[in-house]
């Protein structure tokens, strides 16, 4: 372990960021986990106090202080709140990679970042092997939502209901799409993300489907990997910076005029995160990709002018919508997956209580703290069911995961679908059986 | 520090997950939102029940420890700094709205309600909770009433106190004091609340609090007066309370804070007036129609050199969305904020906004002032960096010059962040030498070991 003192100097890098929180307190008002625990330690403020006693050397237990950042879902409730406007989820990232440089990560974080994550042609082989033998350990528990569970006792998959691998993931139903510009005059990067590719492979089929029909040129590179969120909020910044080179290398230097994503989490991570945290070579590269980066709905609203106007149906099935955070807080893009909902007549949106609330899924958050994460999310659970709806829609495919989980464990019957989903039978009906 | 077997009692008493003694928990209770110095506590605990909370109480009275309460830590006079360091008692897991009577209009609450939250449970039910401290979607009851807090409707409405119609609280032995009533009249015993409110937890800890709920106002109009002299604004502040219009909020704010808001939140405001005002006049529809015109008029009477009235609710919240984002627009500018409330009479508005100008300019610092000079509580709010040792000096100098012309003025040191740490070495001037010493007989026979937030309000002299 290296010398504290290396920590605190390395901590002093935060210091401008630090002291710009005046400890109004006023995050306690919006955070998830802090409404569960009622605890200093889990809000934003308590954390930035922790960062800056260890910083002034009032704080000699480094691995405590990160065991306490780490309870935390990087929902960005806190930033989006704050009067003096901390930028709380740069702080706390970059924390995270000082504190893991300092302490080490831990061994299976380690060789699953390092091993799997930043090695996408290996994550993808593996994944796949597991799709195959993953009905030998599972069972399915809620056709509606498309949930199973563990066939066996399990300590990794505990009581979740979660949706299982695609049986053919994107990347083996399309490698890759290199299509001009159609009637739109635009053309598309698209990076599909790992839990699109490997989990809801439909959803980024949607996406195409509707691109191709307005006209827009694809450009999807093959052999996609992550894009390094899991690595960056443990603190590897190596393997997080490798997924930054990797993906660079085959996005930025093509003929494309708006990269796009289906998942929220991408799109924030590339937009916001890869600029601010990635290595100084790489910075002007990775900022110059951040600008013309949107979310499909977006996209597809502000740049296509897709949305038909809206036509009521009085027969339309309910859907209600959920905002994820990285979508919402993090983007500020709210209206336009709801403009794509309405656009499809067989639907009407109806607004649930709280809908920008965090469903509590915090990618790495739901695997260590799962008790915590799924309190948070039944909050969600219950929004949801008390509209009445049969569908629930969000641009995240970690969220899907989430809600899926508690909808599936409370018994309801109402599909988790994206939006581009949704907007795409507007064309084409239902689309088919998912695997 | 405490003995093991002490932390043990602790967890035996009050529950194995609502104590917390490891140092890193400890630290995030060493602090609240007044830029003073931190003090970390040897013990934290968070009673789930009221009983467990009495048990606390006993428990550090019994081992002669300091015991400091709070609620969500967000009071500006460092009211929860556990300053002698021992034990706080988090009061958040004590959050329940117990009743809200309709018929009777009251609420009775554990003190770990949010304020904001017991305000939306009242609308619910078509009634009103009106105390609206700037921290209200955070700061918890127990704290509004021990820290007496206001907020933006004073003026008409009243502060926390004119809402506790009754207390239950610990004494120093963890034993139940009650006081007050659930009835509108109430002649029995001491008037304990009155001396409980604003006692900043050194008298004993609240365990429930009943609080007068009112009806809805019918109706409310609200209206932007631009000006281009500071005078001119803050003499019709005077002109309109001495008109006899009561307007529900009537908040100033000058051309500095103008100008951070607009640059913060874009919302047109005129980046060239000296000053605003921002109006609200609520009641029944024929009253708020009368009183707006008259305000109009007195506006203009003054030098106004245009009225916006808002037309719908879009229009009315915007307007408000100016003055809601005074404090985080004046924040973004500099690292440290030092948000005084020094309050004159209303009719020394005029004299007050003059004197902290020229505090501003003699010691060389950027005030925004803003506030509710509808009811004489201004806020000077002082801009700087807590690092820039020799600009903190000139601060701390700089609150003193505000404090003694509030004082020369008929006013007080605080309108609603309390006494706390940060003005306690003035209290005498304000008051009296056997004002304090009053005071601290009174402190002696309720809490004869000094347990409860020693410290505060009166253990220091200047």
């Amino acid at each position: 372990m290296a010398d504290i003192r290396e920590l605190r100097r390395l901590m002093r890098q935060l210091e401008d960021q630090l002291v710009v929180c005046m400890r109004c307190g006023m995050c306690q008002a919006v955070c998830p986990v802090f409404a569960q625990t009622g605890r200093e330690a889990d809000v934003a403020r308590g954390k930035l106090v922790l960062l800056d006693g260890l910083m002034q050397e009032m704080l000699n237990d480094p691995e405590a202080v990160r065991e306490r950042l780490q309870r935390c879902l990087l929902c960005g409730s806190c930033a989006a709140n704050c009067p003096s406007g901390v930028n709380v989820l740069d702080i706390f990232l970059k924390a995270r990679a000082i504190l893991a440089g300092y302490l080490g990560l831990p061994p299976l974080k380690k060789a699953v970042f390092r091993r799997l994550l930043a090695h996408p042609q290996t994550l993808d082989r593996v994944v796949e092997f597991g799709a195959v033998f993953q009905k030998l350990f599972t069972r399915p528990v809620n056709e509606i939502v498309g949930t199973s569970c563990a066939r066996f006792a399990s300590p990794l998959l505990a009581d979740r209901h979660f949706r299982t691998l695609a049986a053919v993931p994107l990347h083996r139903r399309c490698p890759s799409l290199n299509t001009p510009a159609g009637a739109s005059g635009l053309k598309v990067g698209f990076f599909v993300g790992c839990l699109i590719d490997k989990i809801f492979p439909s959803a980024a089929e949607a996406a195409l489907r509707v691109l191709e029909h307005h006209g827009v040129g694809v450009f999807l590179p093959e052999a996609q990997g992550c894009c390094g969120i899991p690595a960056v909020s443990s603190g590897d910044t190596r393997t997080f910076n490798e997924l930054v080179r990797y993906h660079l290398d085959k996005f930025d230097s093509a003929e494309f005029d708006v990269l796009v994503t289906c998942c929220a989490t991408c799109t924030s991570t590339i937009k916001k995160i890869w600029p601010s945290l990635c290595s100084e070579d790489l910075t002007a590269r990775a900022a110059a990709l951040a600008a013309r980066t949107m979310d499909i709905s977006q996209f597809l609203v502000q740049r296509v002018k897709a949305s038909a106007a809206p036509v009521p149906s009085a027969a339309g099935r309910i859907v209600t919508f959920h905002d994820s955070c990285h979508l919402k807080k993090s983007l500020g893009v709210s209206a336009e997956p709801r403009d794509l909902i309405r656009a499809n007549p067989g639907y009407t949106l109806k607004e649930m209580a709280g809908a920008d609330d965090c469903c509590g899924m915090g990618g790495s958050f739901n695997l260590e703290h799962y008790g915590l994460s799924a309190r948070i999310g039944r909050l969600k659970r219950d929004s949801i069911a008390s509209t009445g709806c049969s569908v629930v829609a969000t641009g995240c495919p970690a969220c899907m995961l989430q809600i899926s989980d508690m909808l599936s464990q409370a018994g309801d019957r109402i599909a988790v679908k994206h939006p581009i989903e949704i907007f795409a039978e507007s064309f084409y009906g239902t689309s088919p059986k998912k695997d | 520090m405490l003995t093991k077997a002490l932390v043990r009692e602790f967890k035996a008493q009050i529950g194995e997950d609502s104590v917390f003694s490891d140092p890193t928990d400890l630290i995030t209770y060493s602090y609240d939102a007044a830029p003073l110095e931190p003090v970390t506590p040897a013990l934290v605990v968070r009673p789930a029940t009221g009983e467990a909370l009495s048990r606390a109480v006993r428990l550090c009275n019994q081992n002669r420890l300091p015991l400091t309460v709070r609620g969500a830590g967000t009071n500006l006079s460092g009211g929860t700094v556990p300053l002698a360091g021992g034990v706080v008692v988090v009061t958040n897991g004590l959050n329940r709205i117990l009743e809200i009577n309709s018929e009777d209009m009251y609420a009775v609450v554990e003190p770990g309600v949010v304020t904001a939250k017991l305000a939306a449970a009242a609308q619910a039910q078509g009634l009103f909770y009106p105390p609206d401290p700037g921290s209200q979607a955070v700061s918890t009851l127990g704290g509004n009433v021990a820290e007496n807090a206001g907020g933006l409707r004073g003026l008409k409405y009243g502060v926390t106190r004119d809402y506790v119609m009754g207390l239950q609280f610990f004494d120093v032995n963890g034993e139940t004091i009650k006081t007050g009533s659930r009835t509108v009249k109430c002649a029995t015993g001491y008037n304990l609340a009155g001396l409980l409110v604003g006692s900043e937890g050194t008298l004993g800890v609240f365990s429930q609090i009943t609080l007068k709920l009112i009806p809805q106002p019918a109706d409310q109009r609200a209206m932007m007066a631009v000006f281009d002299h500071a005078d001119r604004a803050s003499e019709t502040v005077s002109a309109i309370i001495a008109g006899h219009i009561v307007p529900a909020t009537l908040e100033f704010m000058d051309n500095f804070t103008i100008r951070a808001v607009e640059d913060f939140s874009h919302v047109g405001l005129p980046v060239d007036a000296a000053a605003l005002l921002l109006i609200e006049v609520d009641g029944h529809p024929a009253q708020v129609g009368e009183d707006a015109e008259r305000v109009e008029a007195l506006c203009r009477q003054h030098g106004a050199v245009s009225i916006r009235v808002a037309r719908d609710a879009v229009e009315r919240t915007k307007v408000w969305e100016a003055r809601r984002s005074a404090l985080s627009a004046l924040a973004k500018l500099k690292p440290t904020l030092v948000l005084e409330d020094a309050t004159v009479p209303r009719s020394k508005i005029p004299d007050m906004v003059k004197a902290v100008n020229e505090i501003s300019r003699e010691y060389r610092l950027s005030i925004g002032t803003f506030g509710h000079a509808g009811d004489g509580n201004l806020h000077p709010t002082i801009l700087t960096d807590k690092r820039d040792k020799a600009e903190w000096e000139r601060v701390e100098q700089a609150i003193a010059a505000i404090f003694d012309r509030a004082l020369a003025l008929g006013g007080t040191l605080s309108g609603e962040h309390g006494t706390g740490i940060a003005k306690a070495c003035f209290l005498e001037k304000e008051t009296s030498p056997a004002t304090i010493l009053y005071s601290q007989r009174i402190k002696k026979a309720l809490d004869p070991n000094n347990i409860l937030n020693p410290g505060k309000i009166i253990a220091a002299t200047a």
